[in-house]
């Protein structure tokens, strides 16, 4: 995955450059299950223009992007499904979370519906709305950029630990995070065999 | 507009007749009969031959915290006749364990996805279905999501999957 370079100054500006080429370049995987759907086309149509950020072309096939944009819920049937998209793209990639309902389940918390996709991808950006306005996603976009062109390395060593990656991502500290998922959350576990012991 | 339907008497007679009393009601120009479950194809198969040969929808609905109600489910059949504009509901009760329908798939095609969708959210069984299993929701789910005593937020299975990371390429 990540090549073993001597860390030193040509590095760090080959560094920089390639993260200004893959800022200027990310080519969209959209993955839009539904109404988000619709203004990310919005928002690569003529009006609010994604083209102009480098975003030419929206692919539709994961192995040619390196940005997916999650628009719309994911339903418990989807999940495998953009699972396997995930894994299909090539590194670097980077993931964008667009709307409420990719980015928590948003008024649709039933049993089908994944309540935040971040659950089960890493996720980089989350844009709030529901939906989100063309120049919601487009400030996405560029803000993506901006981290792109902070944390990116030429030869790919910030996807490579789990440290490295959370120390950017969350303010809690991973270990003392609880699952968020049910089947293996202990605490919700030991109060599920708990009542079904009482009965 | 549309001409108003006749009204449903000169096919609700003849029904009376051939199948005995059945419980019909009418509220606000809607007609809905009650069948039991034995001769609930032939009902069926009577109203088609009669001009109904439209099958709207095929649901249910769970009585299980209704007051007053004597089984579980509801089966319901909307039927509507193309050439007369006419509509009648149709209703079916089953119950706990094990609620059995006689399926209208001989009568009509299009009623193999919904009576799929039933038994999938429902858990009826449509004896003489061709191909009966799960519609909308996963293969491997293993609930029937719109009954009553199911939670709406599930029991766990959306949340079910192997959590990818950064490191997982």
């Amino acid at each position: 995955m990540a090549l073993e370079l001597p860390e030193n100054v040509v590095v760090s500006r080959l560094d920089e450059l390639a993260s200004w080429c893959r800022k200027n370049s990310l080519w969209p995987m959209p993955f839009a299950t539904a109404c988000c759907g619709i203004e990310l086309m919005a928002t690569g149509a003529s009006k609010h223009d994604l083209a102009r950020f480098g975003a030419e072309v929206f692919r539709f096939s994961p192995r040619q992007c390196d940005l997916m944009i999650v628009a719309g819920r994911v339903t418990m049937k989807m999940l495998p499904v953009l699972q396997r998209i995930w894994l299909q793209m090539h590194e670097p990639k980077w993931c964008i979370s667009m709307g409420a309902c990719a980015s928590t389940g948003g008024v649709f918390d039933t049993y089908a519906v994944v309540q935040g996709i971040d659950r089960f991808i890493p996720v980089d950006m989350y844009v709030p709305g529901c939906p989100p306005r063309p120049e919601q996603l487009i400030q996405a976009i560029i803000d993506l950029q901006d981290k792109i062109q902070r944390e990116g390395t030429i030869t790919g060593r910030e996807f490579d630990t789990a440290e490295r990656q959370l120390r950017k991502r969350a303010l809690v500290d991973s270990s003392q995070l609880l699952s968020l998922d049910a089947a293996r959350n202990p605490v919700v576990q030991r109060e599920l065999s708990a009542a079904a012991q009482q009965h | 507009m549309p001409a108003p339907a006749p009204s449903l008497d000169d096919i609700l007679h003849p029904l009376q007749e051939r199948f005995g009393a059945l419980d019909t009601t009418t509220f606000r120009g809607q007609t809905r009969l009650v069948v039991p479950a034995e001769m609930s194809l032939e009902v069926l198969g009577f109203l088609r031959d009669r001009g109904f040969d439209l099958l709207v929808d095929v649901t249910c609905v769970d009585y299980l915290e209704y007051r007053g109600a004597k089984q579980r489910y509801g089966i319901v059949y909307l039927l509507a006749s193309t050439a007369t504009n006419q509509r009648i509901t149709v209703r079916v009760f089953g119950d706990d364990p094990e609620p059995t329908v006689a399926s209208v798939v001989p009568l009509w095609a299009a009623a193999n996805w919904l009576e799929r969708e039933v038994w999938d959210l429902f858990g009826i069984r449509f004896s003489g279905h061709p191909d009966l299993r799960r519609l909308v929701m996963p293969e491997e789910f293993t609930a029937h999501p719109l009954r009553k005593d199911y939670p709406m937020q599930g029991r766990g299975e959306r949340h079910n999957f192997p959590i990818l990371t950064r490191e997982d390429g």
